[in-house]
């Protein structure tokens, strides 16, 4: 489980998040929803540590990530896996270098080994035989499922989406989602989803956090939003489907 | 004259939050790397590049450096009073001295310091270095270590190769133009060499070659933004290696000899 303990973050006079608390319960997929800069990506980078909150703590299963020491942060992070928004492939490398990386960095695998698990997840993630392939020459859909299938690499406790169905067609987005559920229920990990597409709420969703300048707006269970009773989040709502 | 104070500090204040920054970024790379076995792997791939793929623009340069600087020494000495070996040994001491150091580490700056600089930016802008950290590595020490590492052997093996070249230049140089015999711009090379100023070179050479990845890793490191601004880094990478080359030219004169 990861929890948000009042999380603050300004840059300069700007305060982006203001004062956030959630959980983000095991075994789930946790989405933060919210329109466009009003601090999710933010939330999300001081959860995985790309920034540090100005305040507050991000607790990973009891273990407070905002103040631990460099190693013990290194230790964290090795069970943390992130999908990005433009999936963030190492160009230069192919499919399975991208994939075997981690393994490469962090364990004692022999290659053959290391081949059968770039093998077993790019299995999970329907992506098989473009072991080869370099990032530039597969397609968005593509790239997203090699990110999954790299983030999946080591094993993973927590993983982060941002936006992971940004840029594609409605039928490569809702493989993304369904791979994203069947992974974190087979795999028994935190899911935190970054995203403004109602459709992967309502599609893949177990609980939802409606994030609004900068504040915890509403959170509960997908089933409860459409009755929550919050004029913002159902203005949000939808406008969303409007669209 | 207030205004012009306060552009003065204001540009002082950037220059020590910079170097602040620059500091920093040298003092991060250092921790205990995650997979040894990788990053010499890496740093092998960039003395590849770095060094073999460097090699071809100094010989050029360096074998045109020596024949022009032999053509205008003999220029400017044409007297009877002065042996012809005197240009030789003027060719051999400032090629060592100046000419292969500075010239090729500042060619080098251009090549090598604008690749890893746009190299680098462009892992930033796209998302790539953040990947990388939250894997839990330490993304200043996995790209750069091994750039500064290969450098730091590289460059002074083509600084010794520019002086040789240099040399080479300068023999041909002289027997094309009938200027003196490669005997005679021999015997001046010899008569005048002295092994410090070798050494002298290679201290350049390492100096030099640590200004140029170490200045355009942290501007390829600290890019924000898209493509604009990769290409900005790449210039400014250029830029502050070639001034830092400059400066550090002085130094090392004023200091050393």
């Amino acid at each position: 489980m990861i929890e948000l303990k009042d999380i603050h973050k300004s840059f300069g006079d700007v305060e982006i998040l203001k004062g956030i608390n959630a959980k983000f319960e095991t075994g789930k997929v946790n989405l933060v929803i919210g329109s466009s800069g009003h601090g999710k990506s933010i939330m999300m980078k001081c959860m995985v540590g790309l920034e540090t909150p100005t305040s507050g703590s991000v607790i990973y299963d009891n273990r407070d990530f905002t103040h631990l020491e460099y190693r013990q942060l290194r230790e964290v992070r090795k069970e943390i896996g992130m999908l990005f928004q433009g999936t963030a492939l190492f160009d230069s490398l192919t499919v399975e270098q991208n994939v075997e990386f981690t393994l490469k960095m962090f364990t004692n695998m022999t290659p053959a080994e290391r081949k059968d698990r770039v093998d077993f997840c790019l299995e999970q993630v329907d992506m098989p035989g473009i072991n080869q392939k370099f990032p530039s020459e597969i397609s968005g859909g593509m790239k997203k499922r090699v990110g999954i299938a790299r983030a999946i690499a080591l094993d993973i406790k927590y993983l982060f989406c941002d936006e992971p169905n940004s840029g594609l067609d409605p039928v490569t987005s809702r493989l993304i989602d369904e791979l994203l559920k069947s992974i974190t229920e087979e795999f028994k990990i935190t899911t935190i989803i970054n995203t403004h597409d109602m459709k992967t709420v309502f599609d893949i969703g177990d609980d939802v956090i409606f994030i609004y300048e900068g504040n915890n707006e509403w959170s509960g269970k997908v089933k409860d939003i459409k009755t929550s009773g919050n004029e913002i989040l159902t203005r949000f709502i939808e406008a969303s489907q409007f669209h | 004259m207030k205004k012009i104070v306060g552009l003065i500090f204001t540009a002082e204040m950037n220059f020590f939050n910079q170097f602040g920054k620059y500091v920093l970024f040298i003092m991060g790379m250092f921790s205990k790397p995650e997979k040894l076995g990788v990053y010499i792997d890496r740093t092998i791939t960039e003395m590849n590049n770095i060094g073999i793929g460097s090699l071809a623009i100094v010989v050029i340069i360096a074998v045109f450096q020596g024949a022009v600087t032999t053509l205008q020494i003999a220029y400017q000495l044409i007297s009877p009073l002065i042996s012809k070996p005197v240009i030789g040994s003027i060719v051999s001491d400032s090629s060592m001295l100046e000419l292969a150091p500075t010239i090729t580490c500042l060619v080098l700056a251009g090549k090598v310091g604008s690749h890893i600089a746009s190299e680098i930016g462009t892992m930033r802008v796209s998302e790539q270095i953040d990947a990388l950290e939250v894997m839990g590595i330490n993304s200043s020490g996995y790209l750069a270590l091994p750039k500064i590492i290969a450098g730091l052997i590289m460059i002074p093996c083509l600084v010794i190769i520019s002086i040789f070249l240099s040399n080479a230049g300068g023999i041909l140089a002289g027997e094309a133009s009938g200027i003196l015999t490669s005997e005679e711009y021999l015997q001046g090379a010899r008569a005048s060499f002295l092994p410090y100023n070798l050494f002298f070179a290679l201290i350049k050479a390492f100096t030099y070659a640590f200004i140029i990845t170490t200045v355009s890793s942290f501007h390829g490191y600290t890019t924000r933004g898209g493509a604009l601004e990769v290409g900005a880094s790449s210039t400014k990478a250029v830029v502050y290696s070639a001034v830092a080359i400059l400066f550090s030219d002085y130094l090392l004169a004023q200091l050393l000899l």
